[in-house]
């Protein structure tokens, strides 16, 4: 059946169950748009520009599971495309941009609007393509949905030039996709497996470190079940927030530079570490050489190049973390019959002392909010059922460290590339994914303001986002290191102009609400989660509040700062002058 | 440790950039790099000489098995195999016994005269990497005006493989 470019794609999006496509029109995606218009299968969610777009699509995916996709123009279109692109590469989302491109006898000539987004987003796509035949464009839509869904799965950029789109070219639905040279290995090794399952009954104080790859193969129950059946205590990295339960007793939550005293304490003194779809990022790991110094270190990840890039490893498995544990799981039931419980006592113990001894605090102050309070407050007012996103910085540790999630798919932050910007987007292409759930985005002031126009999308599409902003004028956690290790020299961390949230809000006709004392903090939550609609939150905190615990970049995670040792130096100062 | 790595690609546009930058991206270096058609036409041959620790190798051949257009990558190191190169060398020896010296040079390193000019001849050389130096540090000498080198193509020795 003979279609041009513009149907065959729409027609190829529809029959891979996309329902919504975030974007931003421009000249040479006009036919595509125009084929939009009346095309009741798929909506544009038209955003105020193609960063949004991906950062939403990103979103989209990050909170069903299922791809997100995004269609800008060629060009300064396809360029602002970039930032979201990495995001979802750093953090493995199945993304597929559709960039317009100029003409194909154009392309190379410097054209009107012409960039050659293939080459500038090679290093940071799964894959890219470059369409040179209409021919060819349903078997690579096919493809892309296909490269960018399995294995690890990642970002897929298909540039489009123009006269590809208004050709008219034979459909043929390829219902098979086979790409020689792409073969990812989902079945684990089982003699590795096999192995790994003797070193957990061999051990006696393992730690599990779960990754971002346990939510994405969809294996947390299985994960549940390891952990339970081995009673190995869990710690999950950002990306892995949410594939073990956060208020399990076996939870220790986020390890690393911002991880819990526990955690880190628990990997360095582990003799085992079952890293579960995690790539050991040096925010996790401190100072390499000194990192689970004693530890065995069994590795399951997806992919090779994860294996061995970071840490030693002793046993590497390559495969699917759902399968791989499936797998395990068998091995360890079958063979091996060990009174779990009784081997790990002591082990469970001391996590607990270590738990008791340190665990995440702040000091309360009824005077000024706290932003770990609004934080708290959130999980408590939503007994955990929110999808929380987060921008970067203090409000994304904050909001890793304060809010417990107990489901996979219920924290969506940029863990890997470091985002601002990236969580309101996000939470519009969420709250698309689930329309009666609530989803809210913690968000700092600066981040707020790197993607705050996307605010009209959420008016108009009547997303009802909420956005807690924890207004401190700062970029906080710059501000953080700039006084830990620059001598409080706040050189261009201060905001000095930070607009009115509330009237922000209003502009765009969304609403907004303030807190300045923690006593509001309780009423505007609830107050906003009533309101229909979008909503900014915003919360002016305590500028000097910091991020504890922290490890220094460069530290073995079990040197730790906690924020109190000025005070307890001069308690001992004090105590020694009594003395003397 | 010097490796020489071929990899099997797919012949498309793009594909020589998609290696080159994962190079590039990671900070590994590439000594030599020649590509050529095999014989399917939509498969192309490429064969880096690289050099690195054992991680950094492990690291690029996983990295280079993780591109999507990638075939089959195999690492020489561990097998017993052909390596060769050529050179083109244009020298321009000064006095008439200095041009039969490096005629005879050229014959003893089985290269041939491909071209000759009033003051020059181009000489071609084709051989393992020592071959290559050792004739290019002969000519040095006789003044060397030009110089270009293929980079390595290798191949394995059918079925044998170092204990």
């Amino acid at each position: 059946m003979k279609m041009t470019g513009a149907e065959i794609l729409l027609e190829c999006l529809k029959r891979e169950g996309v329902k919504h496509i975030f974007g931003y029109p421009g000249g040479v995606v006009l036919n595509i748009f125009d084929h939009l218009y009346d095309n009741k299968d798929l909506k544009l969610i038209l955003t105020r520009h193609e960063q949004g777009a991906v950062h939403a699509a990103d979103g989209y995916a990050r909170a069903s599971g299922r791809p997100g996709v995004a269609l800008v123009t060629s060009g300064p279109g396809a360029t602002n495309t970039v930032t979201g692109i990495a995001t979802a590469f750093m953090d493995s989302v199945p993304v597929i941009v559709f960039s317009g491109q100029v003409p194909t006898m154009l392309i190379g000539n410097d054209a009107f609007q012409e960039a050659d987004i293939v080459g500038i987003t090679r290093p940071c796509t799964k894959y890219n393509y470059l369409v040179k035949d209409v021919n060819d464009l349903a078997r690579i839509i096919r493809e892309a949905f296909h490269i960018a869904t399995t294995g690890r799965p990642g970002p897929v950029l298909i540039d489009l030039p123009k006269d590809v789109t208004v050709a008219k070219g034979d459909f043929i639905w390829p219902e098979h996709v086979k790409i020689r040279s792409y073969n990812p290995t989902y079945e684990g090794n089982k003699w590795m497996i096999k192995q790994a399952a003797i070193e957990i009954s061999k051990s006696k104080k393992p730690v599990i470190l779960a990754g971002g790859g346990v939510i994405s193969s969809g294996g947390h129950k299985e994960l549940k079940e390891l952990a339970e059946l081995t009673s190995i205590p869990v710690t999950m990295t950002l990306m892995g927030l949410g594939s073990f339960p956060g208020t399990h007793p076996l939870s220790m939550g986020m390890p690393g530079m911002h991880g819990t005293y526990y955690a880190n304490m628990a990997i360095q003194q582990s003799d085992l570490l079952i890293a579960v779809g995690a790539r050991f990022d040096d925010r996790v790991t401190g100072k390499v050489d000194a990192f689970a110094p004693d530890a065995r270190i069994v590795h399951i990840d997806i992919d090779p190049t994860s294996i061995r890039k970071n840490v030693r490893v002793d046993i590497p498995i390559v495969g699917d973390v759902k399968l791989v544990l499936r797998e395990m799981l068998k091995v360890l039931k079958e063979d091996v019959k060990e009174q779990w419980e009784q081997v790990r006592k002591a082990w469970l113990k001391q996590i607990n002392a270590w738990k008791k001894e340190r665990p995440l605090s702040y000091k309360y102050d009824e005077n000024v909010i706290k932003p770990q309070f609004v934080v708290e407050k959130l999980y408590e007012i939503t007994k955990g059922d929110a999808i929380i996103t987060t921008e970067v910085g203090q409000n994304q540790m904050w909001a890793a460290q304060f809010y417990k999630y107990d489901k996979p798919r219920t924290l969506l932050s940029s863990g890997g590339l470091g985002t601002m910007g990236y969580g309101f987007p996000a939470a519009i292409g969420a709250q698309l994914a689930f329309p009666d759930r609530l989803v809210i985005d913690i968000a700092g002031d600066g981040s707020i303001q790197m993607n705050i126009q996307e605010l009209a999308t959420a008016v108009i599409n009547k997303l009802p986002v909420k956005v807690a902003i924890l207004n401190n004028h700062y970029l906080g956690m710059v501000r953080q290191w700039q006084e830990l290790f620059f001598k409080e020299r706040y050189s261009y961390s201060n905001l000095d102009v930070v607009p009115d949230f509330v009237k922000v809000a209003e502009a765009y006709g969304a609403k907004g609400f303030r807190a300045t004392k923690p006593g509001e903090v309780e009423g505007i939550i609830r107050e906003a989660i009533k309101t229909k609609g979008p909503v900014f939150m915003d919360f002016i905190v305590d500028w000097k509040e910091k991020v504890f615990p922290m490890v220094s970049a460069g530290a073995p995670i079990d040197q730790m700062i906690f924020g109190d040792e000025k005070k307890e130096e001069k308690k001992k100062e004090e105590k020694v002058r009594i003395v003397t | 440790m010097r490796h020489t790595i071929s990899v099997l690609v797919e012949n498309k546009f793009g594909v020589l950039s998609r290696v080159s930058g994962l190079f590039s991206g990671r900070g590994f270096n590439i000594e030599s790099l020649s590509v050529g058609e095999t014989i399917d036409p939509k498969i192309s041959l490429m064969t880096i000489v690289t050099s690195g620790d054992d991680l950094i190798i492990e690291q690029i051949t996983k990295q280079l098995n993780k591109l999507i257009d990638v075939v089959k990558v195999v690492d020489f190191m561990d097998m017993d195999h052909v390596e060769r190169e050529m050179i083109l060398v244009k020298v321009a020896p000064d006095k008439r016994e200095n041009k039969e010296e490096v005629l005879r040079l050229a014959e003893i390193f089985r290269g041939r005269v491909v071209d000759s000019g009033p003051t020059t001849y181009t000489i071609e050389i084709t051989g393992d990497e020592k071959k290559i130096e050792a004739f290019v540090e002969l000519m040095k000498p006789f003044g060397i005006k030009e110089f270009a080198r293929t980079g390595k193509v290798a191949i394995a020795r059918e079925g044998i493989k170092k204990k």
